[in-house]
């Protein structure tokens, strides 16, 4: 087992900050930092055990009918993570509703199946499992906060302005989940710019 | 009769699935380099919409919900769209190369387009009869379609601007799309 399989996922290759992926749930129900950790969780959950599985039965599989088996598999996790949120945290599976059903469909879940479990073993699948759920948790939460912030002028529910602040209304709307997902990858841009710009100098003056 | 009208005009337009409901985000901004690859990819998410919509309202109300095994409605939906989209692809493989070609990866991804499985799960989740069902799902195709048409348009565009250097590629389409749903937030008002 590597730790790389850990970390590769929460900055390196952030599945939605990095790889662009994963995008549905991330602009839809990131509307506050709550919502966004929930949402990251509950997929995090399902990557977990669809990694683990994947992983432990993939010489069985054969080729060909491997992506209808994967989505069997991650929809019997989905399911799973449905019925439990229901029983036990039923306001926020109201909150999250119809995206909790679409886990299945999140590229993110497939493509670790297909491009890591079905080719490493077990332990190696559940650590970037884990890795790629915390990130994709971490970005939804980035997303979720700003547009809290922004859009509601308050954070994990507590009004960080003083009465009579009337905070952009538009950040918690549909348009603001994709503008602010755009400055966020121009920041990603202009970090990686200025690590390539310093690795550039350092080969100079070595 | 008026109804059905104020069901479409609401998915086409309203709820737009793709800049209001976030449904079917990934081919938007996979396949809206060129306004051609668009046009064809939403035909060919409008038919695996409509054939899926009806399939899984017929399975969901004459056996899910006749045996009681409703928990089964993800994996089985998903299934039903799976064979469907894999029907699909082999026919556009034979009557079209060129499309079939140029729709590439995002094919077999219609699979895992998100508007695909969520239309189907809003029908049922909405109690919707057989016509209201058929109604809505062709509306909802249709409004993926014309902000996919719309949005490609628009990125042709703004490949040929002048762009600050760190909005260059992905960034500049999330803000273009913020726009584009902003413009969309304009219909609100039209159905109730």
């Amino acid at each position: 087992m590597k730790l790389a399989s850990l970390t590769d996922g929460i900055f390196k290759n952030n599945a939605v900050l990095k790889q662009v992926l994963g995008l549905c749930p991330a602009l839809a129900v990131t509307t506050s930092a709550v919502n966004g950790i929930a949402m990251g969780l509950a997929t995090t959950a399902v990557l977990i055990g669809s990694n683990s599985v994947v992983s432990l039965i993939k010489s069985v599989i054969p080729a060909k009918v491997r992506i209808p088996a994967f989505i069997v598999i991650i929809a019997s996790f989905v399911t799973v993570v449905d019925l439990m949120m229901n029983a036990f945290v039923h306001d926020l599976h109201k909150v999250l509703g119809l995206f909790i059903p679409l886990i299945v469909v999140n590229c993110v879940v497939l493509g670790r199946a297909e491009s890591f479990a079905s080719k490493n073993g077990v332990g190696d699948s559940f650590l970037d499992a884990v890795g790629t759920g915390l990130g994709f948790t971490f970005a939804l939460f980035l997303l979720g906060g700003i547009r809290e912030i922004l859009g509601n002028g308050s954070f994990f529910g507590l009004s960080l302005f003083p009465e009579g602040f009337s905070p952009a209304i538009l950040m918690i709307l549909p348009p603001g989940a994709f503008i602010v997902l755009g400055f966020i990858l121009a920041a990603n841009n202009w970090i990686e710019e200025r690590k390539r710009a310093k690795a550039g100098r350092a080969v100079t003056h070595g | 009769m008026a109804e059905l009208a104020l069901i479409f005009v609401g998915a086409v337009l309203v709820n737009n699935f793709v800049l209001s409901r976030f449904l079917g985000i990934c081919p938007f901004f996979g396949v809206s380099r060129q306004v051609d690859t668009a046009i064809g990819m939403s035909l060919a998410v409008t038919f695996v919409m409509a054939v899926a919509g009806v399939i899984t309202w017929i399975i969901q109300y004459t056996v899910l919900n006749k045996f009681g095994i409703g928990y089964l409605q993800t994996i089985v939906f998903i299934l039903v769209i799976a064979s469907l989209v894999q029907f699909v692809e082999m026919v556009i493989e034979k009557t079209s190369p060129d499309l079939y070609k140029s729709l590439g990866i995002f094919l077999p991804l219609i699979t895992t387009n998100c508007a695909i499985l969520g239309a189907a799960i809003i029908n049922i989740q909405s109690g919707f009869g057989f016509v209201t069902m058929l109604v809505f799902t062709i509306g909802s195709a249709l409004g993926f379609g014309l902000a996919l048409v719309l949005f490609a348009g628009l990125r042709e565009r703004t490949e040929l601007s002048d762009i600050p250097y760190l909005f260059r590629g992905v960034p500049i389409a999330f803000i273009t799309a913020g726009i584009l749903a902003l413009a969309f937030m304009g219909f609100s008002g039209l159905v109730k």
